[in-house]
């Protein structure tokens, strides 16, 4: 399975051994791995996991940017296919003595590490890191510019309940000018010919967003109508104290997601989050918690398609060392 | 209880149809029922007549730029005595400015106004809701919730929103509700402490000046934000040649770019201020005598869109100090149809286009039907007055509280007769 046309290495794009982002990935590429991530769900469930399939290889997670699930996430996948992972985060690191990003992968690199999983605050940082390597890395959140395993476990939970993601209706609400996760979601979205809406204030959905191929609207009332998904978005608190937005209770009357603005979708449309949630303020309980939500699943996929990723890209590594 | 009324003999204009013409206009239930009554229909039953002895009935004027003492400062005016400035000049809408203390940044505050507004006795209040929080030039206010509450535009008052930064996020936010941001158009870092236009009188009487081109550039900058935006920019009280040629050109390039000047800039200049008169210093200041021309000008060809009173009650206690620490702002209420009318009697507007300024332009600004207009169905909100009947502004004499006039001493042609409000008199003679 997943046999690119140049080859089994051939996975991710123009960089090949690492997995950086969303963009510019063909659905050509991106199906393989929702299939593979979906036969570790299986195995996730039946706790049949290949333990012997990265065994002898390490894995860094390299968290520059305070995460608990995506880490955790990581985490279990590395060791649930038998990695030797460990956990670096900027706290323990001598980025905060004084050492520049590129120091840092000097040091990895000298460690030989075979998986690099990277979370920084800049967007850029893992591709960075990715030139002065021979890790492959995995972009695990850069900046506001995109969080590729996000996109695709979203692509897979999709998929699973929906069975198929051609064609569908998706709206992606909240701050979207600020959001990686948005980022990689329009470009999966977009590139599997679903139409994809961006809804929210202008300060955080300005009309510029439509030259990445999306509908922008400003009332939840016309982005929500007749959709297939509907994908919130997590309100930082410095998005208030910055201005862009006036105050939790305002954001809320007119972007929070409730029971009647949801009816404005399909009958049974996804409700999606990439957490963690501010119930109450993008949204209601009562809808995080129905049955439309799928929210939990989402993070139970998150697992099986970090184990997809970490699989491919540690075969391609194989294959260009051999 | 409002009573029926037919108005006869009665020189109707309503400036949002364009009609001037003598005739008859009927009341029913503090609404407009009609005004095109052959004169043969007679009197209906239980209405009572009104003879209006040639003059002129118009709607209540519209009067968009106001701030009332309440809250906060009811010692300079409370929504009682703005009311009998407000009535007595005709006005029967007021829209009243966010800056009292506490700003009106809340939904229940804007809400408080209106219900103020609804009382008959007094004057109809629109609440501009605050740009930002206390209209402290810091974080966006909730407009979304306060438009809701029934907020007409968005305004920090005579505090400019200083920084470029936070115009764009603030328009840019409005955009999504097309909500009105009313921008104070004097560049603060120019104008720092000044109290009076650059030039050779500020020079004479050595007061700290603010240049003229203070305005200009504040409005260069803010039409371009406005263009990259989208959203609907409003410059209050425009008072420089420059200011109104740069919204002329905007207006011209199709920006919603929209504008009002008050009646101390296109009938005062700085002279006024000779000798310290307090009472006749204004923020932004008299200017010079060719900008009160531009003003004119402007007022001709349309550029402005609406006259508004600006009027900002004082204290004596506000006043009575030298003149950089005085208070700036004047009572406007009680002279604004008279002021404006001088322009109409100088030829400079028609009668019809002098209402318009009053009336249906501010109405339509602000977005509210209903008043503003004599259309069937629209509040019985009217004002009698005689446009050649010559009267002398006399400070200490005005009706309200507030006497801090400019025009003090002032001989002006046009006086208010009576003023209804949904059909019931406030202000004049009997009936």
């Amino acid at each position: 399975m997943a046999e690119g046309p140049s080859g089994g290495s051939r996975f991710f794009g123009p960089s090949d051994r690492h997995l950086l982002g969303i963009q510019g990935m063909h659905p050509s590429r991106i199906e393989p791995i929702l299939d593979l991530a979906e036969s570790y769900v299986l195995m996730n469930r039946s706790r049949k996991t290949p333990r012997d399939l990265l065994r002898g290889r390490t894995i860094i997670n390299l968290f520059f940017e305070d995460s608990t699930r995506t880490r955790t996430s990581f985490e279990l996948a590395g060791k649930r296919l038998g990695a030797d992972v460990v956990n670096m985060s900027v706290a323990q690191s001598s980025v905060n003595k004084g050492e520049t990003l590129l120091d840092t992968a000097a040091t990895l690199n000298a460690m030989r590490t075979d998986l690099l999983v990277v979370r920084h605050a800049q967007s850029g940082a893992p591709a960075l890191l990715a030139q002065k390597v021979d890790a492959s890395v995995i972009n695990a959140g850069d900046g506001t510019h995109e969080h590729p395993t996000q996109a695709l476990l979203d692509a897979l939970t999709i998929r699973r309940h929906l069975g198929r993601i051609e064609g569908l209706t998706v709206a992606i609400c909240g701050d979207v000018a600020h959001s990686r996760v948005a980022r990689s979601n329009i470009h999966l979205l977009t590139s599997m010919a679903c139409r994809v809406r961006v809804v929210g204030p202008p300060t955080l959905v300005p009309r510029s967003l439509a030259s990445l191929g999306v509908e922008v609207h400003h009332r939840m009332e016309d982005g929500l109508h007749d959709v297939d998904v509907v994908m919130m978005l997590r309100l930082q608190r410095e998005r208030m104290s910055g201005g862009l937005v006036p105050s939790a209770r305002e954001y809320f009357r007119f972007y929070g997601l409730d029971r009647r603005r949801l009816e404005l979708a399909k009958p049974g449309a996804l409700v999606m989050h990439p957490g963690p949630m501010n119930r109450g303020v993008e949204i209601d309980s009562q809808i995080a918690d129905s049955d439309q939500s799928v929210i939990r699943e989402q993070v139970e996929m998150g697992v099986a398609v970090r184990m997809a990723v970490l699989d491919l890209l540690s075969r391609s590594k194989r294959s260009s060392r051999s | 209880m409002s009573a029926d009324i037919l108005f006869e003999n009665v020189r109707l204009i309503d400036p949002a149809t364009t009609l001037d013409q003598p005739g008859r206009l009927l009341v029913r239930d503090g609404v407009i029922a009609g005004h095109d009554l052959p004169e043969a229909e007679g009197v209906p039953e239980g209405v009572r007549v009104v003879d209006g002895q040639g003059s002129v009935l118009c709607p209540g004027l519209v009067d968009m730029r106001v701030e009332i003492g309440e809250p906060g400062h009811e010692y300079r005016e409370t929504v009682k005595s703005a009311s009998r400035a407000a009535f007595a000049g005709g006005v029967t809408t007021v829209a009243v400015l966010p800056t009292g203390s506490p700003a009106i940044d809340d939904p229940a505050m804007v809400r408080m106004l209106r219900w103020r507004g609804e009382e008959p006795e007094h004057v109809s209040i629109l609440p501009y809701g605050a740009l930002t929080k206390g209209c402290q030039g810091g974080e966006l206010a909730e407009i979304g919730l306060l438009a809701e509450a029934g907020a007409v535009a968005f305004t920090d008052g005579s505090r400019a929103i200083a920084t470029a930064r936070l115009m764009k996020q603030a328009l840019t936010y409005a955009f999504a509700f097309d909500a009105m941001v009313v921008q104070h158009p004097e560049e603060p870092t120019l104008a720092g402490s000044g109290c009076a236009t650059e030039g050779q009188l500020a020079l004479r009487l050595g007061l700290p000046a603010i240049p003229t081109a203070a305005e200009a550039i504040m409005i260069a900058r803010d039409v371009r934000i406005a263009e990259m935006t989208g959203g609907r920019l409003h410059f209050g009280h425009v008072s420089t040649g420059e200011g109104v040629e740069l919204i002329r050109q905007a207006k011209a390039r199709g920006l919603r770019i929209t504008c009002d000047t008050a009646p101390q800039y296109f009938d005062l200049n700085e002279t006024a201020i000779g000798d310290f008169r307090t009472y006749a210093k204004f923020s932004p200041p008299l200017r010079r005598e060719e900008d009160r021309l531009a003003i004119c000008a402007a007022l001709a060809d349309g550029t402005i869109d609406a006259i508004a009173s600006d009027h900002a009650p004082r204290d004596a206690d506000d006043k009575r100090l030298p003149f950089a620490q005085a208070s700036a702002g004047g009572t406007g209420l009680a002279t604004l149809l008279g002021v404006t009318l001088t322009r109409y009697h100088d030829g400079t507007l028609s009668l019809l286009e002098a209402l318009a300024y009053l009336t249906c332009r501010p109405a339509a600004l602000l977005g509210v039907k209903g008043v503003g207009t004599l259309a069937q169905g629209a509040a019985a909100d009217l004002c009698l007055f005689n446009p050649d009947r010559a009267w002398r502004v006399v400070a200490g004499e005005l009706p309200g509280h507030a006497q801090n006039t400019p025009f003090d001493g002032r001989a002006l042609e046009g006086k208010v007769l009576r003023t209804w409000k949904r059909g019931r008199r406030v202000f004049g003679g009997v009936a």
